[in-house]
């Protein structure tokens, strides 16, 4: 046995402590940054707020299901800005040509993963909670009044965001910042499909089990029901639950065979375009 | 303890697209040595050291780090070494000391507080530390990225042209505090570099790579007396043209 053999160190909090302190230096050093997490939720919140206002005061079944557009842009929100946070922090690393470093250091995939998703749960309270209190003051509309509904939605769309985020970056590290558009565009591929504004009965019978493939779709079909019905749809939540562990299970699949494949191609040293 | 090569290479072959980058090198590297791979432009140093920093994996062959099979087995060994390149930045907008605080806790460093204290006296960075890292001269980053391949005085170092870019006076700046450390901590050193007079004063012994494969490997000293050369440079002009020569011959 080598005088150098030892035992591979494990799983390390403190690794994972100082990815998410290199985001956090980051995100308080910018501002444009920090703006950016509230811009885009603001505008929306407040365009669309305009819009159910108008809506409301013009259509008998709007005015009864009150609350479902602006809730579903909230929530859309919450799976937009959580995958684009944990994307946007993985790309951080590809613009500041560091993913070098941290892939010759000993932090682990699972490590680094992990302070991504921490990090995209930090940049979308630091937008979501300023947007949704402004909701409360402009139009009425409190997302917190959905209750335990509310920590299941969220729970289940941030996973969904998640898995996508993870796939996204493992494209980008096998592929390069060439691939970064899909970080930007991938979730508007979902977005007619988990009928975010609309019941799943709109769509065309032949188009309706692509849907149902979708771990939001249950979520969004979840609030409406809540939000007109009055009815929390537990079997909804679980159905989406036990989708987004096969999302989440792809996701970290694809990352781990694209970060091998990156390892085969030599692309890890050479990042650019 | 056993005196186990810090290194081993084992007929190590990388191909890109059909291309061989690197041709079935062979070379080991004792503990404590500093040995340097020098080669033009695409002769394979930056694959191979890529190769034993386990960021790229070999076609065939097999590298070895401290008693590791990169890389299989990287987790073992990656806190006890580091690297420095040119083709990594540090993040720009992170303060010097930012970098290495994250850096420190990903190398778990003890006491890192007054590790980056110390390698602030020690590479001359103590006013620097809390500037931000894109605001700094080329030579002053330059510094700060040893510092960052030294925050957890890592037993074996990696350095791919550690003085590209850099004017004469820094550049011998930053050999001397190689050489310093590697005397000091009895570290291990592989620099991959096209500079010659950088290999000749830092390397006890220098690999010669051109098109993928090890064209000559001995210490400075034997390669001038067999070349019959003055300079390391033209050493490697030699070997460069001997190649050249063969080729046109067998034409």
């Amino acid at each position: 046995m080598s005088a150098y053999a030892e035992r591979a160190p494990g799983f390390s909090p403190r690794r994972v402590a100082a990815m998410i302190l290199r985001y956090w230096y980051l995100l308080r050093s910018s501002w444009p940054r920090l703006l950016d997490l509230i811009y885009w939720p603001l505008v929306q919140m407040i365009t669309w707020g305009f819009i159910q206002v108008y809506v409301m005061q013009n259509a008998g079944f709007f005015a009864r299901a009150g609350g479902t557009l602006i809730g579903a842009l909230l929530l859309w929100d919450i799976l937009f800005r959580g995958q684009l946070g944990f994307s946007i922090a993985f790309l951080e690393e590809m613009w500041a040509r560091n993913i070098g470093n941290l892939m010759m250091s000993p932090l682990r995939p699972f490590e680094f993963i992990l302070a991504l998703m921490v990090m995209s749960l930090v940049r979308l309270l630091i937008g979501a909670v300023p947007v949704s209190l402004l909701a409360i003051a402009f139009f009425g509309f409190n997302l917190y009044g959905l209750g335990f509904a509310l920590v299941a939605f969220f729970l289940n769309l941030m996973l969904t965001s998640w898995a996508i985020g993870i796939f996204v970056s493992g494209l980008v590290l096998r592929n390069g910042l060439g691939a970064e558009n899909f970080a930007w565009s991938i979730m508007f591929v979902f977005m007619p499909l988990a009928c975010v504004y609309y019941p799943v009965s709109t769509l065309p019978l032949w188009l309706q089990p692509a849907a149902w493939v979708l771990p939001p779709t249950y979520v969004f079909e979840g609030m409406r029901a809540l939000l007109i019905d009055h009815t929390f749809r537990a079997d909804l939540m679980l159905d989406a639950l036990a989708l987004n562990a096969v999302f989440m299970a792809g996701g970290v699949f694809g990352f781990l065979k694209l970060l091998q494949s990156a390892r085969r191609h030599g692309s890890l040293m050479q990042t650019g375009e | 303890m056993s005196a186990a090569p810090a290194i081993k290479v084992e007929r190590l072959v990388k191909i890109y697209k059909k291309m061989p980058a690197v041709a079935g090198i062979s070379f080991e590297i004792g503990p404590g040595s500093i040995a340097g791979l020098l080669g033009g432009n695409g002769a394979g140093k930056s694959t191979t050291i890529a190769m034993i920093m386990g960021l790229t994996m070999p076609t065939s062959g097999r590298v070895t780090v401290m008693g590791a099979e990169m890389p299989r087995e990287r987790y073992r060994v990656l806190h006890r070494m580091n690297f420095e390149s040119p083709y990594v930045d540090m993040p720009m907008r992170l303060t010097v000391r930012q970098n290495l605080t994250v850096f420190g806790m990903l190398y778990g460093v003890d006491n890192l507080a007054e590790r980056i204290e110390e390698l602030g006296e020690v590479l001359d960075l103590t006013d620097l530390l809390d500037r931000p890292t894109g605001r700094l001269s080329a030579g002053q980053k330059t510094r700060v990225s040893l510092a960052k391949s030294l925050v957890n005085s890592p037993e074996l170092l990696l350095l791919d042209e550690p003085t590209a870019s850099l004017d004469p006076d820094t550049a011998d700046w930053v050999r001397a505090r190689l050489e310093r450390y590697c005397r000091d901590r009895r570290a291990t050193i592989l620099l991959a570099s096209h500079n010659m007079t950088e290999v000749e004063r830092l390397c006890e012994r220098v690999i010669i790579m051109k098109q993928g494969h090890i064209e000559d490997d001995d210490t400075p000293a034997r390669l001038l007396a067999r070349y019959g050369r003055r300079t390391l440079e033209e050493v490697f002009l030699d070997v460069a043209r001997r190649r050249d020569e063969a080729r046109e011959a067998a034409q």
